[in-house]
């Protein structure tokens, strides 16, 4: 059985590279990091452990609507309603099934919570994020700068991001890296990305959000730790301050933004879009300044 | 005067919405013209439109049904064309009139092509199946359907008078607030929700009573029909689940019109609250649409086999577990939301156990194939297609249901083929294969097959050419409701998409043809008999069109299949030894009137107009209680006059055995 099963999942990870490999556009197919790897990879077993019914139901109705059709005077068995052995076969082994994929869903649940860090010698580098319409604004606190419509990170370094929206619910997704979490406002939610190799990537709003949804994209640019800081230090030197009046400029509704970076940040800006909504009350349960739950 | 509605409220801002709602009007007015002609109005408000017989509501909900499916394919054509040519374009429709196609495809497929056609079936079954003479209440069952009726009045008024909400058919806020929303679109998604939705809340109510109290003598519980075991589930779903979306609709109300805080961005509003209120009728509401589909299956694999359905406790207890646990699985909505592991996980392990009594349920079909001996009337094609795609989609679903999985793929396009992948081939197959099986049964002649049976290749093939893309650019990342994109590599699939439709348009015409050639041959396909398919159930023992009182004495049950029994006995069609008058419901013309007030305050409400909005209240509850004070709502059918229509479809049935000996 086992054996079978690892049959299977060669077989359909040999499939799946054959798809992949044609077109290297299936970006979900072809992760860039290992968050999205994981879950990739995750998908691949839950789906081989299905083709055991998946399979052999399609091949049964198919057969037996072949085989059992009037006039072709197969074996007839009008009353043949019940079996105990047949019927516990049928809620046995979808039983069986189930519990194995729950217990790989329970164990990556909490592997690849979008709240736990990338294990790493490496310190995770701290962006947050906030969607606007129709844009997203990424702050790099530590650095001091900010920049919109593109997000670039450090190739091989965790990423740790902060999401919150200023407008109406959005969800960030950048396929090639990580799966998606909802942006909202007055609350803070989180996700963590790695980008194995330098690279360019597109990311997206999946929520709808209003007229200018389908031109809310961004570009991820991985770097190498030394393009990453001379991209820091050109972000330094840009000729915008994201102050008061520029932010509130920014977060107008506008469609298709060029990339664009401040020099400088207010402090605590990301928590004062927060603030904005919960009044300064820490709403819901979620405190926009604590760490992370674990 | 007329609160928010000006000149300006006409859609004269774009050429094809004018065109929509020329349609629309056109439409109504080539049908008014047709029944004029006819001289056909004073026929249908009689016969019809106040009538309160389960057969005949269960008629018009079908109409209503295919109405809708005509008005909502239209729409997903409309959005198949746009995104097949918007490659770096705007194509052809503009973002704000896209948004309103998908909210407005969502909302009528779901709560006015759906519901509509389920409730049809159950109205026309049901009670036959269970051999009593009419719904537990026949005047709420009449209410029902025309609040259903006034909320997809209400939709359709949209494209002529304002516009339609674009924040899509679950209708998310904040982005549904009044503060993103400002329009009419959003108020117009509020009242048809709601109106219809306290109908479906009575139809459920009215349907549990049905079953639990008016079941023939000896029908025990586990004598009842499949079908009846998956509508008394889906009953129960309904009477608790609508009240959630209600609520969940009414407070959204609130916040437009009273500036209250629900579900805003501040002052304490919270769109998670909405997003669980919403889901905790939602995800009942996929189950209360494909149990009755489950149902039909379960009915036409067996007669279409000529065999017993296979493991009928199985089923009966699969059917059950559905409808527990579909309420225990709403979170997986929303795996994205930000929750914890343990509760992303809890949410995820419940869905994937739903998929056990699933699988039991295909495989007792299956089984009841096996060994069967297999005819393909159009129903049993709906029901082979179902199983062989419907799987697929149950595998995709499962992938979803797995948090981290889901993460990577919620919201892309790879979403909308596996809920599409359930919805066609799972709730609108079993629909029209139980609209095919029954047909004869409501109109006292077959449908014709030749249609029905291109109609299906043409609905699976398309189905599989217009979805079967679509997971392929989840793969490629393409988030769903995308009026435009850059990226080259998504159009090819997209095309093919476009090209399914086509195809899809293709088995609705097929469909429409089924209908002309069956009422153009409905003298030679006359069913006399009452039992086309020498069928097993109770259904099938009265005849076709039923009589006003189904069935003239009821009908003694001795067995789960009694009319296999019955023809085993050698006692199917015996007369009885006497007749009894029969109390018979009136109709009413209450429940047309209430609905269509209950159409009118929706319409004021949409446009703030108030004086109009407290009258047609005050009026409802006057109709309300002028129907309540008469206490004459039913009259009697003399014995006599049962005997004679008795004995004419004795007579009948005896030419015909003499005719085929």
């Amino acid at each position: 059985m086992k054996q079978a099963i690892v049959t299977m999942r060669c077989g359909a990870v040999a499939l799946l590279a054959l798809l992949a490999g044609g077109c290297d556009r299936l970006v979900v197919l072809n992760p860039k990091g290992p968050i999205a790897d994981a879950e990739r990879g995750l998908m691949i077993d839950a789906f081989t452990v299905m083709m055991i019914v998946v399979v052999p139901v399609i091949v049964m109705v198919l057969w037996f609507a072949w085989r059992y059709r009037e006039g072709r005077n197969a074996r007839y068995e009008p009353t043949w309603a019940y079996s105990a052995k047949v019927d516990a076969v049928v809620w046995l082994v979808p039983a069986l099934i189930v519990i194995a994929v729950a217990v790989l869903l329970w164990r990556s649940t909490h592997k690849l919570d979008p709240y736990r860090e990338i294990a790493s010698n490496n310190p995770p580098l701290d962006v947050q994020v906030v969607a606007q319409d129709w844009k997203w604004l990424f702050i790099y606190p530590e650095q001091g700068v900010a920049s919109v419509n593109q997000l670039a990170i450090p190739a091989g370094r965790p990423i740790s991001l902060r999401i919150t929206s200023d407008t109406v619910m959005n969800s960030f997704y950048v396929p090639a890296l990580a799966g998606q979490i909802y942006a909202m406002a007055g609350m803070q939610t989180r996700l963590q990305l790695l980008a194995d190799t330098p690279g360019k990537f597109v990311g997206r709003n999946t929520q709808y959000s209003g007229g200018g949804f389908s031109d809310q994209f961004f570009e991820v640019v991985a770097l190498s730790q030394a393009d990453f800081d001379a991209w820091v230090a050109k972000a330094k030197q840009a000729p915008g301050k994201l102050d008061p009046p520029t932010y509130a400029k920014l977060a107008e509704r506008s469609r298709l933004n060029p990339i664009v970076q401040y020099s400088a940040i207010e402090p605590k800006l990301f928590d004062s879009i927060i603030d904005k909504y919960t009044g300064g009350h820490q709403a819901h349960g979620q405190t926009p300044t604590a760490p992370a739950r674990r | 005067m007329f609160g928010r509605l000006t000149i300006e409220s006409l859609p004269l801002y774009s050429a094809i919405a004018a065109g929509g709602a020329l349609v629309t009007v056109g439409g109504a007015l080539l049908v008014a013209i047709v029944i004029t002609w006819l001289k056909g109005w004073l026929y249908l408000w009689n016969e019809w439109l106040t009538s309160v017989d389960h057969k005949r509501i269960g008629v018009m909900y079908i109409v209503l049904a295919l109405i809708m499916l005509a008005r909502g394919f239209v729409d997903a054509i409309m959005m198949r064309a746009q995104q097949a040519m918007a490659l770096n374009s705007g194509g052809y429709l503009p973002p704000e009139h896209f948004d309103q196609i998908f909210s407005s495809h969502g909302t009528i497929m779901i709560f006015f092509m759906a519901m509509p056609f389920m409730t049809g079936l159950l109205n026309i079954a049901v009670p036959l199946q269970i051999g009593t003479r009419d719904v537990a209440f026949p005047f709420l069952n009449s209410l029902s359907l025309w609040l259903a009726a006034s909320g997809a009045g209400l939709v359709m008024v949209s494209l002529v008078i304002g516009k339609f909400s674009t924040a899509g058919w679950t209708g998310y806020p904040p982005y549904s607030g009044i503060q993103y929303s400002a329009g009419v679109g959003v108020d117009y998604w509020i009242w048809a929700v709601l109106i219809s939705g306290v109908g479906s809340t009575l139809s459920g109510i009215n349907f549990i009573v049905t079953i639990i109290k008016r079941r023939a003598p000896g029908m025990t519980l586990m004598r009842m029909t499949p079908f009846v075991w998956t509508a008394l589930c889906t009953s129960v779903l309904m009477a608790f689940a609508f009240p959630a979306l209600t609520v969940a609709c009414g407070l959204l109300a609130l916040d437009r019109l009273l500036g209250m805080h629900f579900f805003t961005n501040e002052l304490g509003g919270n769109m998670m609250n909405y997003a669980n209120l919403f889901w905790i009728w939602g995800h009942p509401e996929v189950y209360i649409l494909i149990l009755p589909a489950f149902g039909v299956f379960s009915e036409v694999v067996a007669t279409f086999s000529r065999k017993r359905l296979f493991g009928y406790e199985s089923l009966v207890y699969a059917t059950a577990a559905i409808a527990i646990l579909s309420f225990t699985v709403w979170l997986h909505h929303f795996f994205t939301m930000g929750s914890s592991a343990n509760v992303n996980a809890f949410f995820g392990v419940t869905t994937m156990v739903i998929a056990v009594p699933t699988g039991v349920k295909v495989f007792n079909w299956l089984l009841t194939m096996y060994r069967g001996r297999i005819t393909f009337h159009p129903s049993m094609l709906w029901t082979v297609g179902f199983i062989a795609t419907f799987v697929i989609g149950g595998m995709t679903g499962v992938l979803l249901a797995v948090p981290p999985v889901d993460f990577l793929m919620h919201n892309t396009t790879f979403l909308i083929a596996h809920f599409h992948n359930m919805i066609i081939p799972g709730v609108l197959f079993g629909y029209l294969a139980g609209y095919m099986y029954w047909f004869p049964k409501a109109f006292g002649f077959k449908i014709n097959e030749p249609w029905g049976t291109a109609a299906f290749w043409f609905w699976i093939v398309g189905f599989c050419l217009a979805f079967m893309p679509l997971y392929v650019l989840g793969f490629l990342g393409m988030p769903r409701r995308m009026e435009q994109y850059n990226d080259p590599s998504w159009q090819p699939w997209l095309i093919a998409a476009s090209l399914g439709a086509v195809l899809i348009l293709i088995g609705i015409a097929c469909l429409v043809m089924q209908i002309i050639a069956s009422v153009r041959d409905r003298k030679r396909a006359v069913d006399v008999t009452g039992d086309p398919y020498d069928g097993r159930t109770l259904e099938w023992v009265t005849a076709s069109p039923p009589p006003a009182y189904n069935f003239a004495v009821l009908p003694e049950v001795r067995d789960r299949e009694p009319l296999l029994d019955m023809k085993e006995r050698g006692v199917t069609y015996a007369p009885p030894r006497a007749y009894q008058d029969i109390e018979i419901p009136k109709n009413s013309a209450a429940g047309v009137i209430m609905g269509g007030l209950a159409f009118v305050f929706g319409f004021a409400m949409v446009w703030w107009i108030w004086w109009l909005a407290i009258l047609c209240g005050l009026a409802m509850w006057a109709t309300m209680i002028w129907r309540s004070s008469d206490d004459e709502t039913e009259f009697v059918l003399a014995a006599e006059e049962v005997e004679r229509l008795e004995k004419a479809r004795y007579r009948t049935l005896e030419a015909v055995k003499a005719a085929n000996p």
